[in-house]
């Protein structure tokens, strides 16, 4: 069926749509690699709609702004710093890995407090009155909305002018692939602070609680877990990776710091908590992963416009098969 | 599946090798664990847990209507009546899940009033469930581990910075939770989901954890529920320990024979009011009683 599908794509595709194999064949290595950087970014992304989602059983739709507090955060971090756009400043070493920590330290703590905020100012208020779940998904769209204009009003409708702290260079080969500084730096950290978020959940006092709201917030409580001190943790979290996601992305797309840069990012991001299984940590990194690879191979092969389709094809595919997603439902499963 | 922790692994392999002796020693050292810095005590005190003309009321139906009664230190209350007498309702109130309309509830002589549900927790109330509610993707020793992490005093920055303080309080929480899995018989499953577990488990898994939380007054709805003779004189048993090692017991069963066996007092409760309240030999002998609840037919409980 998929194969006969194809064929006829490739057969009358030459009219509007590209179908280049040989040219995934020879970029496979470095779409792969590319792939894995955008991946662990979704993926940080989505650990956030995943923790929250877990707990509250809500989608905090208003997560993509949070964001893009993070990747302003970061932006400004560098203004601040003295960095201008233009030319990659020369720097040396010790000094650039202590600014991008700065910055990184910025956009994680701005991130955390504004998924903090928004806990407070647009979701207590609902908790406490009992208000059904969807007068929280409204609410969370119309904050979404409401930051993101907020954000227009400020800076206005123009991407803020790139600053580009490193410059991509190649610093080894895979099978003739190019492998950057950038993309070492973000999946490498990514993976660590995604192993952080997971051991976390997994092993310690507050990721317990964390386990037991989201299993049964009831009998939690009774047994003395705070949940209210659970649940803004947990957006706590979120956001700090969030915002970390946030300073990895401006280094990766230094023109990308823009009122509504968090859109699509964000939209991907939950497509990919939900490819894992939304509610399971391990199935937010295994999906921003898998997403980030596979969009970049359709990329490739269907040609640039269709990057999005490949993602949300691959999303109404894999749920077809798989409603729950890969891994399936349950932040009480974070150790599997 | 999980793997076992180390402290897991290091306590399982602890108990096989030991000699009688040593595992004397160690019993001991785990029934300091289950109660710590509590003064064993089997004599019964002064007034716990009071509820002080309780009245609730869900719109039209009265629940609980003007119910007095004291919990006294140290003792097994019963708790018994007719199915919809208000028993469980009464839990809640007094676990806060439920306000009362108008009364209160005193622990220690101080008002729950508008406290918290896990605030009563910490306070020193603690309750099993008559439809089990474990944390069913978490291991039986993880379910414990909860319960014990109600009594940590580091802060969310103190864990989030490691301070040792917190590795210590982690440490001791997974012991004593060992050691309550030892104490209510189920610690050869310790790494195994709750949902995994056997059903008389998953029923003692619930006290475990109930008793990790510290609590003043332990509240079991019902754990005998399901239960096979040979079943219910352990759990019988068990309950004696509890309250030996200085808990008090609030207990409802509709098992007459568990019932009669354990308390020391009973409260019997109809269409939300209290009707009797006495020895276990006073209420098998009060006319209201005998009306109310003796003369139905059992519901097949016993």
């Amino acid at each position: 069926m998929t194969s006969h599908l194809a064929l006829t794509l490739a057969q009358s595709g030459s009219q509007w749509i590209d179908f280049n194999v040989g040219l995934l064949a020879e970029r496979f290595w470095a779409n792969t690699v590319d792939g894995l950087a955008y991946g662990s970014i979704y993926a940080l992304v989505a650990l956030g709609y995943t923790l929250v989602y877990g707990v509250l059983r809500l989608i905090n739709f208003a997560h993509s702004e949070v964001f893009v507090v993070g990747a302003f955060g970061a932006y400004f971090t560098f203004v601040g710093l003295g960095y201008k756009p233009g030319p990659t400043l020369a720097s040396g070493l010790g000094p650039l890995i202590a600014n991008l920590v700065l910055a990184g330290a910025v956009a994680m703590i701005a991130a955390g407090l504004i998924a903090l905020l928004l806990e407070r100012v647009a979701y207590r208020p609902l908790r406490r009155r009992n208000a059904p779940r969807l007068v929280f998904l409204i609410t969370a769209i119309g904050a979404s909305f409401a930051i993101q204009q907020g954000f227009y009003l400020w800076r206005g409708a123009n991407p803020e002018p790139a600053i580009r702290l490193v410059r991509p260079e190649a610093v080894f080969d895979i099978a003739g692939t190019r492998i950057t500084n950038i993309q070492i730096v973000v999946f490498v950290a990514s993976v660590v602070l995604l192993i952080v978020a997971d051991r976390f959940v997994g092993q310690t006092r507050l990721g317990r609680g964390i386990r037991a709201v989201a299993q049964d917030p009831d009998t939690a409580a009774l047994m003395g877990v705070n949940k209210e001190r659970v649940i803004m943790l947990t957006f706590v979290i979120g956001g700090a990776l969030a915002g970390a996601a946030a300073l990895f992305y401006v280094m990766m797309i230094p023109q990308g710091v823009l009122y509504n840069g968090g859109f699509l990012l964000g939209i991907k991001a939950f497509t990919a908590a939900v490819l894992g299984g939304i509610g399971n940590l391990r199935g937010a990194l295994l999906g921003g992963l898998l997403l980030g690879v596979v969009e970049n191979y359709g990329q490739t092969l269907f040609g640039g416009e269709w990057r999005d389709v490949v993602a949300f094809v691959l999303l109404i595919g894999i749920l077809m098969v798989r409603p729950t997603g890969i891994l399936g439902e349950s932040l009480g499963r974070a150790r599997v | 599946m999980s793997d076992p922790t180390p402290v897991e692994k290091g306590l399982a392999a602890e108990v096989q090798g030991m000699s009688e002796s040593e595992l004397a020693q160690h019993l001991e050292e785990v029934a300091e664990a289950v109660a710590p810095d509590r003064e064993i005590q089997v004599d019964v005190g002064d007034t716990l847990l009071e509820l002080d003309d309780v009245t609730l009321r869900f719109g039209g139906l009265v629940a609980l209507d003007s119910v007095s009664f004291g919990i006294r230190r140290g003792e097994i209350l019963g708790m018994i009546g007719p199915n919809g007498a208000g028993k469980t309702t009464c839990f809640n109130v007094m676990t806060g899940v439920y306000r009362p309309s108008s009364g209160e509830v005193r622990l220690e002589g101080r008002r729950l009033g508008r406290l918290k549900r896990y605030q009563i927790t910490r306070r020193g109330i603690a309750r099993t469930f008559q439809n089990i509610r474990l944390f069913e993707e978490m291991t039986a020793l993880e379910n414990v581990v909860v319960g014990t992490d109600a009594r940590h005093k580091t802060s969310v920055v103190g864990a989030l910075a490691r301070l040792p303080r917190h590795w210590q309080e982690e440490r001791a929480g997974v012991e004593r939770a060992m050691a309550l899995l030892e104490f209510v018989g189920i610690a050869d499953r310790a790494a195994d989901r709750a949902k995994n577990l056997p059903y008389g488990y998953q029923r003692r898994l619930e006290i475990a954890r109930a008793l990790a939380t510290e609590p003043k007054l332990l509240c079991l709805d019902e754990p005998a529920a399901g239960f096979n003779p040979a079943e219910k004189d352990e759990l019988m048993e068990l309950i004696r320990r509890i309250r030996d090692d200085g808990y008090t017991v609030l207990l409802i069963e509709h098992d007459m024979r568990v019932v009669m066996g354990v308390t020391d007092r009973i409260v019997v409760l109809e269409f939300g009011k209290k009707i009797a309240e006495g020895t276990p030999a006073q209420v098998r002998d009060d006319p209201a009683v005998i009306a109310a609840y003796l003369g139905v037919p059992d519901d097949g409980a016993a």
